[in-house]
């Protein structure tokens, strides 16, 4: 019996031993655990140090250790600012903040402010802990407890912790009130409507003497200034108060408490000069009250040293942004003009930064201090030059934009490309302004564009096209030499200055023969092919060249075959875009080579409708993203704004070929199908163009019930239909709708917009005129009336036919035309907009006559439709078209 | 101020007091980003950097960085002060501060450091009061250790 005792005995003993050797001594201190980390090597074994050390803490955090508690959370909190997790410790710290031992609460509640935020949801526990200390007879836990709910206070704590704070800012200890007050403005900044109860507690606060108060309590009041205009107003009458305060700190003589270099208490000066500024900001009365003390601190301020210049800056800002004297007013734009000059980095920049701010309300102060700021656009330091940029262009006026422009596009040159986009857009918006001469102007976007090389937003390109298209011969001329020049010899990975180039080039090809010696058809086409075929161009730059290769081989009739052959090389192009422009243009060379020419004559001058050049680069790259993009992103890339101003601005001037279309649809009664010209280049990206066409298409459609007879581009389609959000399921093979005569609705909405998008600034140019016909109504009987009307390309006739149901009540339906023309004569009937009419709806249909022979043109016609029901046919001869169609 | 950082020159936190609430994730990344951005700036540029929409303010220490985001209407000049303050308090208890100072005693920066500043803005403009509040705090804890030990011996 004993002996098993004893061994039961033994055992216990043994069990004993191994717990001890397995449980953990005391954890290891703080200190040495920093120790062990820092003389760790590697980060593999900071990491081994860490893991270790961590999963030991979770240990005695799981025993519910409260003897090391401390101790551990202090380690992880060590841990954490090296980037590992400790989130474990949360609870710890909350039960930390619940101990009574001052000790356990200062690490709880730093661990707290580390680990927690207000988005955690361990907030009710806090608060309670929160409201116990808050309520501590020992002002140094009460201070805790403020301090730490002034920088996690959430909403909730905020609501619930209010009047312990109120209370607290009424306490008789100056340490707990002036925390008292921030902790205020934090509960008001997450809970705006708790800013009430707070009011008649800090009125008081700027009667004190103790500075902790006096700063924290101007601080709340300032900030319940801003939130709300009433207590603003409640605010006003403290700007005696105010003065006093910053006068006995001015005037009074050293205070070895409170100085900092020469200066009494710059931290509180700067406070009450930035609520003095927003008390006096509009207010006639408040502003004269203060002028005086701030004349006193501009003048009286040290300003060799940095805080000195605070004040002095905190006092420029408030001078300028109250209603002050004139006199105050260049007293501080001469502190600014002394900031600039300064060898300071610091004052410098704050210098140019506040100076940005003055320069809208006294330009001619600033002017005086030009040179200085074009020489910071040199400075080493990015911040400065940023500043200095803005700076600049704010400065620009008629009489300097000369030499300005010229030291900003040398800075553009060298600048960082986070600058370059806003940088060029700002140029342009600049040169457009204040531009002396076309000549300068063209020149100046050319600078802008190679400058900044990638980085040029797509509406400077835009800008720079539409600038060159409007102006006059002699400055295109100029710019296609300039334009070249570049594009023979540019790199070919700067696209927008490409695009450009073969732009212009394309466009006004017929001056190429005149650049220096004159170009030859064949330097051309190799020049063309060298972007054709390179890699390094952009889709949409491959846009630009394919289409200016178009406008070249109609210009020089010479390259035609070598063009051909590049564009159909293009027609199994893997980008999408760029193939339907391959197939669509091999078409053109050869199906239709008669209607090339017209088809790709010189756009007319754009319409000018506004400025659209963007500030954000950002915009712009969207705007690029979106005009690289296929029909169906432009569709969808509505921009409603954008869309109604186009709108508007075009129906101002009868220029505008789209507004033409819009003209003939208003007009139906005229019975006269206008023409469209061209399509607008848009000055800005492709993707509002395309919205702001869609618009009008779409407003054509809504508004005038679908009847037009407008004559879109290739005149085999016609116009007639309602824009429906179908669109955006719009084939790509567009061409073969086009030219295969099976168009429909649809597809005139396509045609336009594929058009137009396919390359910015494609240009569609170009019926001749043709209104010369007039108009002839060939029908009218049943209820139904049928006017012709004609436009005349070479032998090519197309007739605009217009159906109306002048009926009041009769539906038609299964409506049907035919026709018969002499034998020398082609006639191609296209498909109609619709085959049923609603009382007094019209439909349209296209109709196609060539007649090489100008054989006189008479037509039969063959009728039929269903009137409600009822079959109607009907014949008729017309003989009477206008002999100019055959006659010319 | 939205935030505070301490670094040193090889890039290594040293503190981190936040005032404005960030996921730890988006902390972390805020603060990479700045110590690169800073790191790589020449002393002879401007303590200023702008940052998002913030105005970044900082300056360098021997071998540490303080580094402050303020808001656009702040005071930058003033800022620089402030950070000069937080030294100046550093110095003054620990005795001529240094880098090794502040990683062993971490928790004492902080402490300081709510001394000066509470929720973002100055609270206490004389240097004696912070240091007054942090020598009492001390004492508070020091009084608890006595009295641990001394209850640990059966004293009281």
């Amino acid at each position: 019996m004993s002996s098993i005792k004893q061994v039961i005995n033994e055992a216990v003993e043994k069990g004993k031993e191994v717990y001890d050797k397995v449980r953990q001594p005391n954890p290891i201190r703080l200190r040495d655990l920093i120790r062990q980390i820092r003389s760790a090597k590697t980060a593999a074994e900071e990491r081994s140090v860490v893991n270790k050390e961590c999963a030991a803490i979770r240990l005695t955090f799981r025993e519910e250790d409260s003897v090391w508690r401390c101790r551990n959370v202090a380690k992880l909190l060590y841990i954490h600012m090296l980037g590992y997790p400790a989130h474990f410790g949360q609870m710890e710290c909350l039960k930390l903040i619940a101990s009574p031992r001052f000790t356990d609460k200062r690490i709880g509640y730093l661990g707290a402010m580390l680990l927690l935020d207000e988005r955690q949801d361990v907030h009710l526990l806090i608060t309670n802990s929160l409201k116990n200390d808050l309520k501590s007879p020992t002002q140094f836990v009460q201070g805790l407890a403020l301090c730490t709910l002034a920088a996690i206070a959430s909403p909730e704590m905020a609501r619930d912790l209010a009047d312990e704070v109120e209370r607290l800012l009424k306490s008789s200890n100056a340490y707990i009130r002036k925390k008292a007050a921030i902790c205020a403005v934090r509960i008001m900044s997450k809970v705006p409507e708790l800013l009430e109860m707070f009011l008649p507690a800090t009125r008081n606060l700027l009667s004190e003497k103790n500075h902790g108060v006096l700063i924290t309590g101007i601080t709340l009041i300032t900030s319940m200034c801003v939130q709300s205009p009433d207590t603003l107003d409640h605010f006003k009458k403290t700007v005696g108060n105010l003065v006093r305060i910053l006068k006995n700190l001015v005037m009074a003589g050293y205070s070895p408490e409170h100085d900092v270099q020469g200066v009494s208490d710059p931290f509180l000066q700067v406070k009450v000069l930035k609520l003095l500024r927003i008390l006096g900001r509009g207010d006639g009365q408040a502003s004269e009250t203060m002028n005086d003390i701030l004349a006193q601190v501009a003048t009286n301020t040290e300003a060799t040293k940095n805080v000195g210049n605070a004040i002095l800056y905190e006092t420029v800002l408030s001078i300028m942004d109250i209603q002050s004297e004139t006199g105050l007013r260049v007293l501080a734009v001469n502190i600014l003009g002394r900031f600039l000059l300064n060898v300071d980095k610091n004052i410098k920049y704050v210098a140019l930064h506040t100076l940005l701010k003055v320069v809208h309300q006294d330009n001619q102060a600033v002017q005086r201090h030009r040179t200085t700021i074009l020489e910071c656009l040199k400075d080493a330091d990015i911040t400065i030059r940023r500043r200095a940029m803005e700076l600049c262009f704010a400065l620009i006026n008629p009489s300097n934009v000369r030499t300005m422009m010229k030291e900003l596009i040398s800075f553009l040159e060298t600048a960082e490309t986070e600058f370059k986009a806003v940088c060029s857009s700002k140029c342009v918006t600049a040169a457009e302004q204040f531009s002396p001469n076309t000549r300068w102007h063209i020149d100046t976007l050319l600078k802008v564009i190679i400058a900044a090389g990638n980085s040029v937003p797509d509406d400077v390109v835009a800008c720079t096209i539409q600038l060159i298209a409007e102006s006059g011969e002699a400055e295109q001329q100029y710019a296609v030499a300039e334009l070249w020049q570049r594009l023979s010899a540019a790199p070919l990975d700067t696209q927008p200055l490409l695009q450009v180039a073969t732009w212009v080039c394309g466009e006004f090809a017929n001056f190429l023969s005149l650049v220096g010696g004159g170009v030859s058809e064949g330097e051309v086409v190799a020049v063309y092919q060298r972007i054709l075929w390179s890699s390094q161009c952009s889709a949409v730059t491959k846009q630009y060249a394919i289409t200016s290769s178009m406008k070249l081989a109609s210009r020089m009739p010479g390259t035609n075959s070598l063009v051909a052959q590049m564009v159909s090389a293009y027609g199994s192009h893997l980008n999408v875009e760029l193939q339907q422009r391959g197939v669509e243009y091999t078409q053109l060379f050869t199906r239709y080579d008669s209607m090339r020419g017209p088809l790709l004559e010189r756009m007319p001058p754009f319409e000018r409708s506004r400025l659209r050049v963007s500030q954000d680069a950002a915009a712009a790259n969207a705007a690029a993203a979106a005009a690289a993009a296929p029909l169906a992103n432009g569709l969808h890339n509505n921009n409603n704004n954008d869309a109604v101003a186009a709108v508007q601005a075009p129906s101002q001037s009868d220029s505008n070929a789209l507004l033409d279309l819009l003209g003939g649809l208003d007009d139906s009664a005229n019975d006269v199908p206008v023409q469209v010209k061209s399509a607008p280049l848009p000055p800005a990206g492709t993707g509002s163009l395309n919205s702001d066409i869609l618009d009008l298409l779409g407003g054509l459609g809504g508004g005038g019930g679908g009847d037009s007879g407008g004559t879109l581009i290739s005149r085999t389609v016609n116009n007639g239909g309602i824009l429906d959000t179908g669109l955006g399921s719009a084939s790509n093979n567009l061409l073969d709708d086009l030219l295969n005569n099976s168009s429909s609705n649809l597809n005139n909405s396509t045609l336009a917009n594929n058009t137009i998008n396919s390359t910015n600034s494609l240009p569609v140019s170009t019926l001749p005129s043709s209104d010369e016909y007039g108009s002839l109504t060939i029908y009218e009987r049943n209820n139904l009336r049928l006017v012709m009307t004609f436009q005349r390309q070479d032998s090519l006739t197309t007739i605009t036919l217009t159906a109306t149901n002048s009926s009041t009540s009769c539906n038609i339906t299964d409506f049907l035309f035919q026709a018969a023309v002499p034998k020398s004569l082609q006639l191609q009937l296209l498909t109609p907009s619709s085959t049923s009419l609603a009382p007094a709806a019209s439909l349209t249909q296209f109709i196609r006559v060539n007649n090489p022979n100008k054989a006189v043109l008479r037509m039969k016609l063959r009728l039929s439709w269903f009137a409600d029901g009822v079959k109607i046919e009907d014949q008729n001869e017309v003989n009477n078209f206008p002999p100019a169609l055959w006659q010319y | 101020m939205q935030f505070m950082l301490l670094f040193s020159r090889q890039g290594k936190l040293r503190l981190q007091k936040w005032y404005v609430a960030h996921p730890d994730k988006a902390k972390k990344k805020i603060t990479r980003e700045l110590i690169t951005t800073i790191l790589a700036r020449k002393p002879k540029m401007s303590s200023f950097l702008e940052w998002r929409d913030l105005k970044i303010v900082y300056k360098r220490y021997a071998s540490l960085y303080f580094c402050c985001a303020i808001d656009q209407e702040d005071n930058e000049l003033l800022t620089l002060e402030v950070i000069h303050r937080y030294v100046e308090l550093l110095d003054k208890y620990f005795g001529s501060v240094c880098e090794l100072d502040i990683i062993f005693n971490f928790e004492k920066a902080y402490f300081m450091l709510d001394e000066l500043v509470v929720g973002g803005e100055v609270c206490e403009t004389s240097k004696k009061n912070v240091l007054k509040a942090i020598a009492a705090q001390d004492l508070l804890q020091e009084e608890e250790i006595v009295e641990l030990a001394l209850r640990d011996l059966g004293l009281i």
